[in-house]
């Protein structure tokens, strides 16, 4: 019962039903009209000849006498298929015709009326109608005539046949046709309900089905699907974010804990209390980065930074980010150079700063070349130790690298290399949280774009490849970083 | 933590009137005995509604608004108090320490965003930069520490009546030091006001800065006015004052 309710309550069926209506009602409507005027027409037949053989009898009567008008008549109605024909005298006794019965008082008017009758050569019918015409001649004899409603009754019955088949041939094809609809529409739903209840219940992976019609339940099923894929994206990100954190910040905090543990059992001054404090607060500082910068990449995967955004020029930004650096690297006795074309972005300065800021500090920290004969004098060594931040347009993409020459990744270190908390095996005693590139590579996603590990033959080239913003938007924007007056 | 602050606190600066709106009882607690011990005066509110009334009420140098709080929010206090025309510079503290909610409290009203967890010496040195802001001088065009002199309009830097050659960004670099002359400037402050980036660099990127901006000023003069201030940051100061 519920699974027929079901399909009443569906949208399909209440469809059908309407329009089952419609056609039932224009269906009648249309007999109706084919009825009244048929009806019309042959009313209109019949008064005409009866009225035509009125005047003709009138005339008769009138040259002939009552004699002229009985034969007359005696002659009509024995003709087969006959109209019908009496003829009275003022009692009302019956002189001439071809009828045996009236209903009571039809002689008793003149004019129009509609009686049950029955013929003399046929007096056993019954039922028969007849459309008839009373006249009233001169010196009281009354004239009847009249023809025989049988075509209208049959025709009538003809249509009123019609009515009733058409109107069962359209509920039942209408009935049918909706049931099947809605039954087809309904399992299609079905199935998606069923899925989506399941990835209710936990289970991501669930996918509607989706048919090969392309219809708008498939095109439905296609949209829904793509969310439930960002959907399971999104969940597995925050299921390893969160792994993560539980794993690789709990090393952290364990040590920290074990110091402040360690400094209250064994310390005896001031001094070695004061060094233990140092390095714990030194210790959360490196916490609070990590965690901060887990935070960051959440919501550039996210997309939630998406709200600020503008237009401005890559080469800025890596202009910035080369003046702020470049100091550190010589330090390090390394020379980071800068090339830039225009380059028009849209998305978030701020972001796209801090992901080319980790690049240029991973270059920093890990693009001083080995020590080769080949490199270790002369102008060789010079290059060698060139970091190199570039941003130009390629097409319709904004490319901002940062290449160095220093070990590289091996090819097949590369895509690891951009996951969280992952610092390949020769970093691992410089200090980093390990969660640079997966920044960098969490930024270029949100922009549409990616982060690309190369080689730079010998050393490692990282690209953020971004879609261009329309050149035009740059207008007016071209000026300087803005700087907050201090 | 709270004993090293002497070191890290500009002595040179007044003492100051603040007015700490924070629900948790013992950051409240702690931010509030911290100030006392470095000079300061300082009064809590533990809810909106009465960390407005006081503002309103009370003459304060600085605020201390904690974003989350109970009763009413703490940029709806700030933005009440610029509606009302109290203009006492205000610090806000956040949970939320992502740059769209940095924005988003600078335009309620806020002059200064520190996200939590925050050290003490970070806010301190914010704190009072904030209230040297306050009825401080009207933008001066040079500024004049000891024998070194920087004019803002020129872009001249002379020490001793000689002239320094500076890079447009260590310009910049000195100005906003010596703006906050005899104040604690933190690492992040010159980042963020300097250079504009909100992000904390893994590196000791400013430091290299710091030191390259130093071999210019102090280098071959007796007396140093760019000083490493440890666990805080950096002042510009002279020494004998």
């Amino acid at each position: 019962m519920t699974a027929i309710g079901k399909l009443f309550r569906t949208t399909a069926f209440r469809l059908t039903l309407a329009y089952l209506l419609l056609f039932a009602l224009f269906a009648a409507s249309l007999l109706v009209y084919f009825a009244w005027n048929t009806h019309r027409l042959i009313n209109d037949q019949i008064t005409t000849t009866v009225d035509g053989e009125i005047t003709e009898l009138s005339d008769l009567f009138a040259r002939r006498g009552l004699r002229g008008i009985v034969f007359a008549i005696e002659n009509r109605a024995l003709r087969p298929g006959a109209n019908l024909y009496l003829i009275t005298t003022p009692a009302g006794q019956s002189i001439a015709g071809n009828v045996s019965s009236l209903a009571p008082g039809v002689m008793a008017t003149t004019g129009w009326s509609e009686t049950a009758y029955r013929r003399l050569d046929d007096p056993d019918s019954s039922n028969h109608r007849a459309l008839v015409k009373v006249t009233q001649l001169s010196s009281g004899f009354r004239l009847l005539i009249g023809h025989d409603l049988e075509e209208r009754r049959r025709l009538f019955d003809i249509v009123g046949d019609a009515a009733k088949w058409s109107v069962l041939i359209v509920v039942v094809l209408g009935l049918g046709g909706g049931i099947f609809v809605a039954s087809r529409v309904l399992r299609r739903i079905d199935a998606m309900t069923g899925t989506t209840q399941r990835i209710m219940a936990g289970d991501l992976s669930g996918r509607l089905p989706v048919g090969r019609s392309g219809d708008e339940l498939d095109r439905l099923a296609e949209n829904l699907n793509a969310m439930l894929e960002r959907i399971e994206a999104l969940m597995t990100g925050l299921k390893e974010v969160s792994d993560n954190i539980a794993h690789d910040l709990k090393t952290p905090l364990t040590r920290l804990r074990n110091r402040a543990e360690e400094a209250l059992a064994r310390s005896s001054n001031e001094a070695e209390y004061r060094a233990a404090l140092e390095r714990t607060i030194e210790e959360s500082d490196g916490l609070i980065r990590t965690f901060n910068a887990l935070l960051m990449i959440a919501r550039a995967e996210s997309g939630q930074a998406r709200g600020n955004m503008d237009n401005f020029d890559a080469a800025e930004v890596a202009e910035g980010i080369h003046e702020l650096y470049e100091p550190l690297a010589e330090d390090s006795d390394l020379t980071l150079t800068v090339k830039t074309a225009t380059a028009p972005l849209h998305g978030n300065r701020e972001l796209i700063s801090q992901a080319l800021a980790n690049l240029v500090e991973n270059a920093i920290k890990y693009g001083k070349p080995a020590i080769t004969d080949e490199n270790s004098d002369g102008a060789g060594a010079a290059a060698a130790r060139d970091i190199v931040i570039e941003a130009r347009r390629e097409g319709d993409q904004v490319l901002l690298s940062v290449s160095d020459h220093g070990p590289g990744i091996p090819e097949a270190d590369r895509k690891h290399a951009v996951e969280r908390f992952v610092r390949l095996e020769a970093s691992r005693t410089l200090p980093g949280s390990g969660l640079g590139l997966s920044l960098a590579s969490a930024v270029a996603t949100l922009h549409g774009g990616e982060l690309q590990l190369g080689d730079n033959h010998p050393g490692l080239r990282v690209t953020l490849a971004l879609p261009a913003a329309a050149a035009e938007g740059l207008a007016g924007q071209t000026g300087n970083v803005p700087q907050k007056s201090a | 933590m709270v004993t090293e602050t002497h070191k890290i606190h500009s002595e040179s600066d007044p003492q100051m009137r603040l007015l700490i709106i924070e629900d948790d009882r013992e950051s409240a607690d702690y931010l509030v005995k911290a100030f006392r011990e470095v000079g300061h005066v300082a009064d809590h509110a533990s809810d909106g509604e009465e960390g407005f009334a006081l503002a309103e009420s009370g003459d304060y140098d600085v605020l201390v608004v904690d974003r989350m709080l109970p009763k009413r929010d703490g940029l709806s206090v700030i933005g009440g108090l610029r509606d009302k025309g109290n203009r006492t510079p205000a610090l806000i503290l956040s949970a939320l320490g992502q740059v769209d909610d940095r924005i988003k409290g600078l335009r309620a009203g806020g002059d200064d965003y520190l996200p939590k967890p925050y050290s003490f010496a970070e806010l301190l040195a914010r704190v009072e930069v904030l209230s040297r802001r306050q009825g401080g001088p009207a933008e001066e065009t040079t500024y004049r520490v000891g024998d070194l002199e920087l004019d803002r309009l020129s872009h001249g830097v002379t020490r001793g009546g000689q002239e320094l050659i500076l890079q447009p960004r260590e310009f910049r670099l000195l100005e906003y030091l010596m703006k906050h002359a005899g104040q604690v400037v933190t690492r992040t402050m010159l980042l963020e006001n300097v250079w504009d980036y909100h992000f904390d660099p893994q590196t000791n990127v400013i430091d290299v800065h710091i030191s390259r901006l130093r071999s210019k000023i102090d280098k071959g003069f007796e007396r140093p006015l760019l000083h490493t201030i440890r666990g805080a940051g950096y002042m510009v100061r002279d020494g004998m004052k």
